[in-house]
């Protein structure tokens, strides 16, 4: 694949992964393009997710897990030892499966990774927290109801202050995990458009069940197949003209 | 019938019976005690009964406390042996200082008459010492006048009886806060002097000082005193009541001695009513009288709030940091769960251990120690290495730890992985998430925690009674003078106070409407606690209710 014309945000070398003894990652290594969107898809328990939170280090919170190999975000080693993990997570945000705000209200979810930066300089938070919900396409539903606690919107609006929340802290990549797999259809498609707008500013790596949202947000895709990478590749030559035997049947329904 | 068994019906009935039982059971506990406790304060109506003593009649006045049903057997002219069932009545006959006992026993058959008969005209005098009395009032003295009883003169009582009470409450108030702290600071200017003088720099300045000091307060002391001689014979003068008892004897009896006067059998309703609250009132905020068997349960009030409040402290902090580090921080694995168990079997240990160790670890090692360090100088008085509030609170403390410990790990367990990982993946720190997000979640939890430790330490007797609960503290664990708080006073206690007045009194049947009264507080005290956090508790799950998922 061809990647020489895109800046590179994320290099993976060699990039294995154990639960104890369990290898959940195979020597994973993939160069991912800054400013575009990267799908990760592929069958249930194919290591995408778990590949996915290697990239902003949320598998350091499981004691059993192991990692081998390179990790690096611009030339900087993710996995060094003088890395600072806050720091680096501030650079590489992330959005869950389901919507996981806060129980306070609209504003202070918003702010609440300002505040941790110790910004608390009143006009500057509503000026960031104003830029985050447009750019979540949010601003106009909530405006008028900034005080009101997170919890009393609805799902897709949930998941859209959750990226706002995500995006206010103005990282280099940020991560989707299955962000739309609990949303109604239209609440998934206003987020599709959103990370079409995302892109402009944002590295986005999403991993997805749903092929069809993979092959309309994405640029990029990996398919990922018990714990390998099998194929990687514009996502249009993935799905028009897959490579490998084993792609082929995921994209055409056989399995997974 | 078979059919019904085989459908499991029985189990339905057998478990809702439990259920009913349970009920009724706790229903009649809460119901018995409340009224009995209530029943204290309510004017009593004064009986008159006429007794056959040997030919002669023999009067008796009082209140009715109890009736009971007594076996006696007897036999009649044809030389038959019966069996029959008598009544006997409790009555509380007052003017202990006459009649020795102020309870006695009547039996019905000994009555002239079978009817209960109000005695008229009879009024019930409650003094600070001796009880109650129980007469017809003669006539009346003030400032040396005799005035004979009507209504007008009624006024003139109340009147005196009003400032005889706002005598007695300056007296207090100079007893008690002024000279109280002029003791105070004496006792710390001893202290000083002898600290001064064991380490040796106790120089002819500083002797100087002290007399200064010591001179200055002793005036100020006698100052007061001359005040207190003229509030005393001021008292002395208000004059007395005169009263026929039952008997015939005339008992007189001094204002300055009165608490309160009142003629049960002629009140109305409302009069009552604003009896039972005025009676309700001065049990809250007066002191006790006549080894705790009469007026007030103030001390024992404070005492208990200040040792929860005491407790509260100690006790949130350390059990909450504990079951952070236990559910967040710490590894899995066989330590831990041999922590965990420790901790639900230290909910277990009874409370009487609890009290030992703290007599032996916290007052006599702890504060062995701390008065070998810092207070030698006042030795061989202890100041720590004694039982006291600081040692009973502590002591409280390691009781209720496992509870709080308990339910803020429930808590903890609760807040949905999802969010923990939302607030690291903004770039917090795990301590960070713990404070602003996890923290905050779990307060239904640790509020739950919370109140169920001071429910119990509210109740809880034995291990207080080696640590630092009295029968009667002279002082307040709290007052005017710094620091305060006395960490080092022994204090009452509401459920002490229970035990102490239901079953060391020596006058038990006086104290008994005491004990159903205390503990009915107690209760309300517990019930009231409770209520409060399951409020606060349902409001906070509430804010949280959406994340269930």
């Amino acid at each position: 694949m061809n990647l020489e014309d895109e800046n590179i945000a994320i290099e993976v070398k060699d990039w294995a992964l154990f639960y104890g003894k369990k290898k959940a990652l195979n020597g994973i290594s993939m160069s991912l393009p800054e400013k575009k969107v990267t799908a990760f898809i592929g069958p249930s328990g194919c290591g995408k997710s778990t590949l996915l939170r290697c990239f902003n280090r949320m598998n350091d919170l499981i004691d059993s897990v192991s990692v081998t190999g390179d990790m690096t975000l611009y030339g900087d080693d993710m996995y060094a030892k003088e890395m600072d993990v806050s720091l680096l997570r501030r650079r590489v945000g992330m959005v869950f499966q389901k919507p996981n705000p806060f129980p306070k209200s609209i504003y202070e979810n918003v702010c609440y990774g300002l505040r941790l930066q110790g910004i608390r300089d009143k006009a500057m938070l509503d000026k960031e927290v104003q830029w985050a919900l447009k750019g979540a396409g949010l601003w106009e539903e909530v405006k008028d109801r900034l005080d009101e606690n997170a919890l009393g919107m609805s799902g897709g609006q949930q998941q859209r202050l959750c990226i706002a929340r995500a995006i206010a802290i103005r990282p280099e990549v940020l991560l989707l995990d299955e962000p739309t797999s609990a949303l109604d259809p239209i609440s998934t498609l206003a987020i599709e458009e959103l990370i079409f707008e995302l892109k402009k500013e944002f590295t986005i790596l999403i991993v997805t069940h749903n092929m069809q949202q993979a092959a309309r947000v994405s640029d990029y895709t990996a398919f990922m197949y018990m714990g390998d990478l099998i194929e990687y590749s514009d996502t249009d030559g993935l799905f028009t003209a897959p490579q490998q035997k084993r792609t082929e049947d995921y994209i055409s329904g056989r399995y997974g | 019938m078979i059919n019904w068994f085989k459908k499991g019906e029985h189990w339905i009935w057998f478990s809702a019976s439990a259920v009913s039982i349970s009920v009724v059971l706790v229903v009649g506990l809460v119901l018995m005690i409340a009224y009995k406790g209530l029943a204290h304060f309510w004017p009593h109506a004064v009986y008159e009964f006429n007794l056959n003593n040997q030919g002669s009649v023999e009067q008796v006045v009082g209140e009715i406390y109890d009736t009971k049903y007594k076996e006696v057997s007897y036999q009649d002219e044809a030389g038959i042996a019966h069996k029959a069932q008598v009544k006997q009545y409790l009555i509380k006959v007052g003017n202990r200082d006459i009649y020795g006992i102020d309870f006695r026993w009547i039996s019905a058959n000994d009555l002239v008459s079978q009817t209960l008969k109000k005695a008229d005209n009879i009024f019930v005098l409650e003094r600070y010492e001796w009880g109650n009395v129980y007469g017809k009032l003669n006539y009346i003295q003030i400032n040396g006048h005799k005035y004979p009883v009507n209504a007008q003169n009624m006024t003139l009582v109340k009147k005196t009886l009003a400032k005889s009470q706002q005598l007695r409450g300056k007296i207090k108030h100079i007893e008690k806060m002024d000279i109280g702290s002029i003791n105070y600071d004496l006792e710390r200017l001893r202290l000083d002097k002898k600290k001064l003088r064991l380490t040796g720099s106790f120089t002819t300045d500083k002797q100087a000082e002290f007399a200064e000091q010591s001179q200055l307060l002793n005036k100020q002391f006698e100052q007061f005193q001359k005040q207190l001689t003229v509030l005393y014979s001021q008292r002395k003068a208000l004059g007395e009541v005169v009263l026929t008892i039952a008997g015939g004897q005339k008992v007189h009896v001094q204002i300055k001695n009165i608490v309160k006067l009142w003629q049960p059998n002629e009140m109305s309703l409302l009069e009552e009513l604003s009896f039972f609250f005025q009676s309700m009132g001065h049990f809250l905020i007066d002191d006790p009288r006549e080894a705790n068997t009469e007026g007030g349960i103030f001390p024992a009030i404070i005492g208990t709030i200040t040792m929860v409040i005491l407790m509260t402290i100690f006790v949130m902090p350390l059990g909450v940091v504990a079951a952070v580090y236990m559910s967040e921080y710490a590894k899995e694995g066989f330590l831990l769960r041999l922590v965990r168990i420790s901790i639900n079997n230290l909910a277990g240990v009874p409370s009487i251990v609890f009290g030992i160790f703290g007599l032996g670890f916290f007052v006599y090692i702890l504060g062995g120690s701390i008065d070998d360090l810092f207070y030698s100088y006042a030795q061989p008085s202890p100041t720590f290495g004694t039982p006291g509030l600081l040692w009973a609170s502590l002591t409280m403390a390691l009781l209720t730890l496992p509870v709080v410990i308990v339910s803020t790990q429930e808590g903890l367990s609760r807040v949905p992985m999802s969010l923990r990982e939302g607030g690291l993946a903004l770039g917090a720190t795990r301590s960070e998430t713990i404070m602003k997000i996890v923290l905050p979640m779990s307060l239904p939890a640790i509020m739950t925690g919370l109140i169920l430790a001071v429910a119990r330490a509210a109740g809880e007797v034995a291990p207080l009674m080696l640590v630092g609960v009295v029968k009667l503290a002279p002082e307040l664990p709290i007052d005017f003078n710094a620091p305060f708080v006395h960490l080092d006073r022994k204090f009452m206690h509401l459920g002490f106070q229970i035990y102490d007045v239901g079953f060391q009194s020596p006058n038990v049947e006086a104290s008994q409407p005491l004990v159903y009264a205390t503990a009915l507080l107690l209760i309300v005290i517990i019930v009231s606690l409770n209520v409060g956090a399951i409020i606060i508790r349902n409001r906070l799950r509430e804010k949280y209710k959406s994340l269930s998922h």
